[in-house]
């Protein structure tokens, strides 16, 4: 497999009244072609952040990416000018939001939302861009294409505007979809339609996908890989089979262990993560998580672990063994 | 029957419609949405009953229309004997100690003005229950019985985050005692570490203090590890309600059957064994539901029969009530 997306060291800081806030810090990570590579972690623990900082999406100020590299296509896109990136964007990165009421422009009807993009970029005829939507619309499966693309936004329901917005995404046909939480506001039965069209879809067009989500459930079936973030930090990595049946940093274990399964009865307490995640005004020179770490040992309240193997493509950043409950040496 | 079998609360073919209105001056009614559609169950003394749909199904409407927050259209609420919708505003608020509510978003209903002892005070006061210095010594008890430091109680709301918030939130619906709380997603705005804890603390709270809950919520896993019993709505209707293991293992309702497999496994082996069903489309407007059965324009079975007639609620086996025609 080759590798599409190398990223090292990046590195984000906001600079508040409050201080500077260390939001992402030192994430690496790579994406092969093809790939879905899922980022799971709790509001605030870096991962919007993170790839927004990829496609230079970051408002600056308060935000700036401070390290890093982003290597795609053997160009670095942090380093890219403005006029390169904004060709990267869309055309071979392109990105789905969370809310897709607010990402579109509800005084234009979803057709010239659609063409202005494919006219501007890709040098269409207003005749070709609307044929060509349209054809992109049938295949997200919105029925009667050609009548919706006179509609606005506000007349499709949630479900059908996440369509909407990933035919949207997908009209350049990019080498890397990232997906930001983009089910977190539908229903449980829109959210599968939403899941198989995406996998159906990527299945067909071959693209690779970042995938962050908090919901380690619809991780489960839908990734390759997973990486965990918790405060600026991924702190395991892992192929998606390997993490759920192993997790290897306790935070992983607390989030998969405090969640209820809908196919089982727990016949226990739910465990509970005790406390709250921090926020990093500094870099820690202690693990994150050792606040709310019940194996904590000495070495963790003086030095922040580092990603270590701790398997085949496994990687975690821990200074316990889990299984043994002792250091690792 | 023991006495924890006992019924706390009956509903019998609750309404609630909104009405839609044309015109500024002479104002005529046009339609009405059909928000909950005649839904009947019991809560018994102690238990958990789920309540759950998606969005739009009517869950919260129907909390709310059982504390009367919301008049109903029609039915009955019996709630420890009384009907509370025949009673004068006055009576109902002696009832309102009795029955309380936790609020979905724990930004929104606290009072930002207000520091956090005032709020979970607030009850106490206005029922007349307590003094000044009786009201503070019970915010300090309920502070330590929710896991927050009382001397947190001059604090404002803005200074807590989300999961202390909603311990506030179930701090001041303890405050009078009652012994129904209707839990209105009390933990879907929170991070999937701090639900645990919160749903933890209802549970802890229930066995020491022999509460009830309506848990409303659409969170079908979480719904299942809480629940004794649970009901499902779909478009203002109950389609089916049963015990936890049984509606979990054996739901009889299409409706179930495609919500239960829409629902993601924590579990990449449980995932790759799973048969999904997808339904079509979205949920219909409830200003205009589909006739005869509601669920009829989104199911794999639906026949004839679902367009022409409504289907029966009824009794299948002991315990798990199901309205749809193709049950036997």
């Amino acid at each position: 497999m080759t590798e599409l997306l190398n990223v090292q060291t990046l590195k984000t800081h906001f600079s508040l009244r409050e201080g500077q806030v260390h939001a992402v810090n030192g994430v690496s990570f790579h994406l092969n072609e093809g790939e879905t590579l899922g980022i799971v972690g709790e509001s605030g623990c870096g991962k919007s952040v993170s790839v927004m900082s990829l496609l230079r999406l970051i408002k600056s100020p308060p935000g700036k990416v401070v390290d890093g590299r982003a290597i795609f296509n053997k160009q670095d896109l942090l380093k890219m000018t403005d006029e390169e990136i904004r060709n990267v964007r869309g055309s071979k990165i392109s990105m789905i939001f969370q809310d897709p009421m607010t990402s579109f422009n509800p005084v234009l009807t979803i057709g010239r939302q659609m063409t202005e993009p494919l006219e501007e970029h890709m040098g269409m005829t207003i005749k070709e861009a609307s044929e060509y939507s349209i054809n992109m619309l049938s295949m997200v499966g919105i029925p009667f294409a050609s009548e919706r693309m006179n509609d606005y936004p506000h007349q499709f329901s949630g479900g059908m505007r996440q369509r909407v917005m990933i035919a949207m995404a997908l009209t350049c046909k990019p080498q890397i979809l990232i997906a930001d939480e983009p089910t977190t506001a539908l229903d449980v039965t829109i959210q599968a339609q939403i899941v198989e069209l995406v996998k159906k879809l990527r299945d067909t067009l071959g693209m690779a996908i970042i995938w962050i989500t908090h919901d380690l459930g619809i991780i489960a079936g839908l990734a390759d890989r997973v990486a965990v973030m918790y405060a600026g930090y991924i702190i395991e990595e892992a192929p998606v089979k390997e993490l759920y049946r192993n997790p290897s940093h306790p935070y992983s274990m607390g989030l998969l262990k405090s969640l209820p399964r809908v196919d089982k009865t727990a016949q226990h307490r739910l465990v509970s993560i005790e406390g709250l995640p921090p926020v990093l005004y500094e870099e820690p020179a202690y693990c994150p998580f050792a606040p709310r770490c019940r194996f904590k040992v000495a070495r963790c309240l003086v030095e922040n672990p580092k990603l270590i193997p701790v398997g085949p493509d496994h990687r975690s950043a821990c200074w316990v063994d889990l299984q043994t409950g002792k250091e690792r040496l | 029957m023991t006495s924890s079998d006992t019924v706390l609360l009956h509903v019998d073919k609750l309404v609630k419609h909104f009405p839609i209105m044309r015109g500024i001056i002479f104002q005529k009614q046009i339609g009405a949405v059909h928000a909950v559609d005649g839904v009947s169950f019991d809560i018994h003394r102690g238990e958990t009953l789920g309540l759950v749909g998606e969005s739009g199904c009517g869950k919260t409407t129907t909390g709310r229309a059982i504390l009367q927050l919301q008049k109903p259209t029609s039915g009955q609420v019996i709630f420890e004997g009384v009907d509370l919708v025949s009673l004068e505003k006055k009576e109902l608020r002696k009832m309102r100690g009795r029955m309380q509510m936790i609020f979905q978003d724990p930004y929104a209903s606290l009072n930002p003005r207000m520091t956090i002892g005032e709020i979970i005070g607030e009850p106490l006061r206005l029922h007349g229950l307590a003094d000044r210095k009786e009201s503070n010594e019970k915010v300090v008890d309920l502070l330590k019985l929710v896991g927050l430091n009382p001397s947190y109680a001059n604090r404002y709301p803005h200074e807590f985050s989300g999961g202390q918030r909603q311990r506030v939130g179930v701090a001041r619906s303890l405050s009078l005692n009652p012994s129904l709380i209707v839990c209105d997603e009390p933990i879907s705005a929170l991070d999937v570490s701090i639900q645990a804890q919160v749903v933890n603390l209802l549970e802890d709270l229930q066995e020491k203090l022999n509460l009830t809950y309506l848990f409303i919520a659409h969170d079908l896993s979480m719904v299942r590890h809480i629940s004794t019993r649970v009901a499902v709505m779909y478009l203002g209707w109950i389609v089916e309600l049963a015990s936890r293991e049984e509606l979990y293992n054996h739901p009889l309702h299409p409706y179930t059957q495609a919500l239960l497999s829409a629902v993601p496994i924590p579990d990449p082996d449980a995932e790759e064994q799973r048969k999904r069903i997808i339904l079509e489309g979205d949920v219909p407007s409830p200003v205009n539901p589909p006739s005869g059965c509601r669920f009829r324009t989104r199911c794999s079975l639906a026949a004839a029969i679902c367009a022409e007639q409504v289907p029966e609620y009824r009794e299948v086996s002991s315990g798990h009530f199901v309205a749809c025609h193709m049950v036997a």
